[in-house]
């Protein structure tokens, strides 16, 4: 029983985080700082997710931004790729091949 | 012809499909090790449904078998899923001339994946007066696949060998979405301090790296535009949806 109010906790709060801004205040009632500040979530969030997740690899994910790094030779490629193809699966599948290469290889 | 209410929900279904590659293991993942952990296996099921936040699901084991104190527990996990007030405002201009029941049932929905991709279609050049139904399309199919595939986890075990690297697609699906984007030198600089900081702060506690990356990165933007574009103060306003 307590576990499950635990849980409960958490979605309910989780839940108050996702609707904060969405569904309780109004978006022009932000200050003109914070609207601006808004425009840039995306590519902020996105690169903050992608950087480490690239940089800090292995079971211990240990740091490693040398040519030892096989991810991190992948996300080039899969980032060349998407900007001159800029299509999602084509991006994945040459990210993905490069690593399963580079994996085999060694 | 403008796109009708089916045609957008289905690009949006079509549009988390990438995505699903790397987030099917994950949920797997996620699921096995709630169960392992000795959760029981209806509350590791249900709590992808009442929290439906991958990564703080984990923390939320962790924390649990250990016998962290409840208030703890739940404010580690409220502070993992703190990015999302990110979204929630991201996201506002867009779904505000929607009525209650759509923005509280898209914010039940609102996760990284359905985020990065139901924000590129709102952005998008395409007119649409339906791009809700897009953000429900690709919202719900990733909702669907976490359950799934956290049921397969929960009750069956995890079906995908490590070796496959498929926690990789994930990445990779994120960054097919933030190289378009950054050809903009504001939007560059956000997305290169965002990440330095993620970088530097990647074994702070509570996930609290990724909120200050944010912030950081938003500020280079700001910073950016504003050094860019000094008199030009009215186009910093969001377009508003349709």
């Amino acid at each position: 029983m307590r576990l499950w109010l635990i849980v409960l906790a958490m979605g309910a709060g989780t839940y108050g985080i996702r609707l904060s801004v969405l569904a309780l205040v109004h978006h022009s009632a932000l200050p003109r700082t914070a609207r601006e500040a808004l425009r840039f979530v995306t590519p902020a969030v996105l690169c903050a997710i992608v950087l480490p997740a690239v940089l800090y690899t292995g079971p211990a994910a240990a740091f490693d931004a040398g040519p030892g790094n096989q991810r991190l030779l992948s996300a080039i490629v899969a980032a060349l790729v998407a900007w001159s193809a800029k299509n999602v699966w084509l991006t994945i599948g040459a990210g993905m091949g490069v690593l399963w290469l580079l994996q085999w290889a060694s | 012809m403008l796109p009708s209410r089916r045609t957008e929900f289905l690009a949006g279904v079509r549009a988390q499909l990438p995505l699903l590659l790397g987030v099917a293991p994950f949920g797997m993942a996620y699921g096995a090790y709630a169960v392992k952990a000795g959760l029981p296996s209806g509350l590791s099921q249900a709590m992808s449904a009442i929290v439906f936040a991958g990564a703080s699901q984990f923390v939320g084991v962790r924390l649990i078998v250990r016998d962290v104190p409840a208030a703890v527990i739940v404010l580690t996990v409220l502070l993992v899923n703190l990015r999302h007030v990110l979204y929630s405002a991201s996201l506002a201009p867009y779904v505000e001339h929607l009525d209650r029941r759509w923005r509280w049932l898209l914010a039940y929905l609102l996760t990284d994946e359905a985020y990065a991709t139901a924000i590129v279609r709102y952005r998008g050049a395409a007119p649409s007066p339906y791009k809700h139904w897009f953000f429900l399309g690709t919202a719900i199919t990733l909702w669907a696949a976490w359950q799934v595939s956290t049921g397969a986890g929960v009750f069956v075990g995890t079906a995908v060998p490590n070796s496959w690297s498929l926690d990789f697609a994930l990445p990779l699906t994120f960054i097919a979405l933030l190289v378009p984007m950054a050809s903009e030198r504001p939007a560059l600089a956000a997305a290169a301090v965002a990440g330095l900081v993620a970088v530097v702060g990647f074994r702070w506690p509570y996930g609290i790296g990724l909120i200050v990356a944010a912030g950081a990165g938003m500020a280079a933007g700001i910073a950016l535009d504003r050094a860019l574009s000094p008199s030009a103060p009215a186009a910093a306003d969001v377009e508003a949806g349709p």
